[in-house]
């Protein structure tokens, strides 16, 4: 039974080469015929540990190991003392804090040392020679083999699973419909409406009054002062039913450039009003929001991989793994002097999507 | 017989100046050599400019001649070395002068906070100077400082408009090319209004009328509320998130089981 993987090939498909081509190697042609079989080594020479020699060591590292249970049974009655002399004080987090911590540490110290003890124990004290344990077969013995047929087979009678073929093939049936409800259930966890149109428009749409965010108040075009930064949302999204949904998609960083600075490409010349700009929020490398914006140099950074967009040239990534500028939005002022968008982005904002077109 | 004078000169040669901590020992008087030196001077230009009491244009406008004028012109028209302080106003000089960023020490990606160079007065001539030559954003009134307002709505603000930068806890973040968001634990409440209202160096502008005074000591307020607070979520990190965590964790986390497991299957001896 050792030598089962060794030197008799008794498996059917060994069995049918053997069979075909004899006992005989293949031959080699004219490769070299390596013998490359690890020879096993044996194990090392058992080297004597010092409390294997020293009788006073032995005593020693006895006396450590029980040390070290002596230890644990300390943390464990730390852990209830300290559960009691600090306890939780109702709105007190610093109590919260200090409680939690001392009781991990006590609970920490009497399971640790427990285990500590006893692999030192182990390593140290018991007996350090190195053994092997052989693996068994997985194959049971032929009387084990006969009666869980006969088992079955029994089985099959009493119950009439085979003989009684209406119930059998009836409660296949059962089995193969029984998932059914879960696939009509789960069908409806998918987006009910086209997920392609939802990705690519946003609540923007000609009239749509800028407003700042958290509270929706409009903002006039006179309001933002060379050098700010507002951080937008579209009127009415309070109201809007999927609220976080819209606002992941059309959150806008609304900034005053000197007209001078902008590098306006042709058919975007009335996108901005005297310097005023609105982008895209939403990263188009995967989605964060772009809101770090450097006054100076009028560089937007994402925070999360480190994209970089130049304001002056449109947005264009000058850094990181975006491949596409932030989508603007054309703005422009109503009747009143509030700042209004001239239509939806036109293109969808955030990161690419399978049917996006380029 | 032989060894003894050679015992005897090898003990000699460890005294005096060959002795191991006479390198020590030079450190520690160079270092001290250094300092003092440095606090003495330190100390000495202080008592020089603190006789400057009672802040007046005239007082701050010697104080820009002496100290501000190299780079921002006398005029306050700016050179090639600093901008143009015509209508930065009070608030800017409160700012950049009152954290110690200006005088600027050294250029670089951006004005380093440092000890403050003036005393309050000083900083009061300088900016009353500067505000008299143009209008500018004005120092905030008392009232918006005194951290008494909603820490529930300043943080959200603060979410919103700062925490991109600064951190959602203020401990500062980094920008591009060297720049950054320094952090904002117990930062003078007239420092954090003013910055709001300037938007000092990659800064962006934060006016009155898109977060209203009011706002502002919301703000204020939900910084004093965080310095207040103690972390309860154990030792913090510096708060910059998943990096510094992350780089703790594979350090020592990883290392401890490393450590664990060599221990768990080296041989006792």
């Amino acid at each position: 039974m050792v030598n089962d993987h060794d030197d008799t090939p008794d498996s059917s498909i060994v069995g049918t080469t053997v069979e075909k081509y004899g006992n005989n190697p293949p031959p080699a042609g004219t490769a070299v015929v390596v013998s490359d079989r690890i020879q096993n080594p044996g194990f090392e020479p058992y080297r004597p540990r010092v409390a294997d020699l020293d009788p006073a060591v032995e005593k020693a590292q006895e006396r450590r190991v029980s040390a070290l249970f002596f230890v644990s049974i300390i943390g464990s009655v730390l852990a209830v003392a300290v559960y009691i002399a600090f306890p939780i004080i109702p709105g007190d987090m610093e109590s919260v804090r200090l409680n939690n911590l001392l009781l991990g540490i006590s609970i920490a110290l009497g399971l640790l040392a427990i285990g500590v003890g006893t692999v030192h124990w182990s390593k140290s004290l018991m007996d350090g020679h190195d053994m092997v344990e052989q693996r068994h077969g997985t194959r049971g013995t032929d009387t084990t083999r006969a009666k869980a047929v006969e088992v079955f087979t029994l089985g099959n009678k009493e119950s009439g699973f085979g003989r009684r073929t209406l119930i059998r093939n009836t409660l296949i049936g059962a089995l193969v419909v029984s998932p059914i409800p879960a696939i009509a259930l789960f069908r409806d966890l998918a987006p009910s409406e086209d997920p392609v149109a939802q990705l690519k428009y946003t609540m923007w749409a000609k009239g749509v009054r800028l407003t700042r965010d958290p509270s929706g108040t409009p903002i006039k075009a006179s309001e933002v002062t060379l050098g700010s930064a507002f951080h937008v949302i579209p009127d009415g999204l309070e109201q809007s039913e999927h609220k976080l949904e819209e606002k992941a998609k059309a959150a806008v960083l609304v900034m005053r450039l000197k007209p001078a600075d902008l590098n306006v490409s042709a058919g975007r010349e009335n996108w901005n009003y005297e310097g005023i700009i609105a982008y895209s929020k939403i990263c188009t490398h995967v989605g964060c929001p772009v809101a770090l914006y450097e006054k100076q140099t009028h560089h937007l950074l994402c925070p999360c991989h480190q994209s970089q967009f130049d304001i002056t040239r449109e947005a264009a990534v000058i850094f990181g793994p975006a491949k596409r500028p932030l989508p603007q939005l054309p703005i422009t002022v109503d009747a009143e002097g509030y700042l209004v968008a001239q239509s939806d982005f036109a293109e969808p904002v955030g990161p690419s999507f399978w049917e996006r077109k380029l | 017989m032989a060894t003894k004078p050679a015992r005897q000169n090898r003990r000699q040669r460890t005294t005096g100046r060959r002795h191991p901590l006479a390198t020590v020992a030079l450190i520690v008087v160079g270092l001290l050599a250094t300092g003092g030196t440095y606090a003495l001077f330190t100390t000495s230009a202080t008592a020089e400019t603190s006789a400057a009491a009672g802040a007046t244009v005239q007082d701050g406008s010697k104080l820009f001649a002496a100290n501000c004028a190299t780079c921002h012109g006398l005029n306050l028209q700016g050179s090639t070395q600093g901008p143009s302080l015509l209508g930065v106003g009070a608030a800017s000089v409160d700012f950049q002068v009152g954290t110690g960023r200006m005088p600027l020490a050294a250029t670089g990606p951006q004005a380093e906070k440092k000890p403050v160079q003036f005393t309050k007065e000083q900083v009061s001539a300088l900016a009353q100077y500067v505000a008299s030559k143009a209008p500018g954003p004005a120092i905030a009134s008392d009232k918006y400082l005194q951290g008494n307002g909603n820490a529930a709505e300043g943080a959200e603000l603060f979410r919103i408009n700062c925490a991109m930068c600064h951190n959602v806890a203020g401990a500062g973040g980094a920008l591009t090319e060297g720049k950054y968001a320094p952090p904002l634990a117990n930062i003078a409440p007239n420092h954090v209004y003013d910055a709001m209202l300037i938007g000092p160096q990659s800064m962006p502008v934060f006016n009155d009328k898109n977060i209203t005074p009011e706002q502002k000591a919301n703000i204020i307020t939900y910084l004093k509320y965080l310095d207040n607070t103690p972390s309860v979520g154990g030792f913090g990190l510096g708060n910059l998130g998943p990096v510094s965590e992350g780089l703790f964790i594979w350090i020592f986390g990883l290392g401890a089981i490393v450590a664990i497991t060599i221990w768990l299957t080296a041989r006792s001896n």
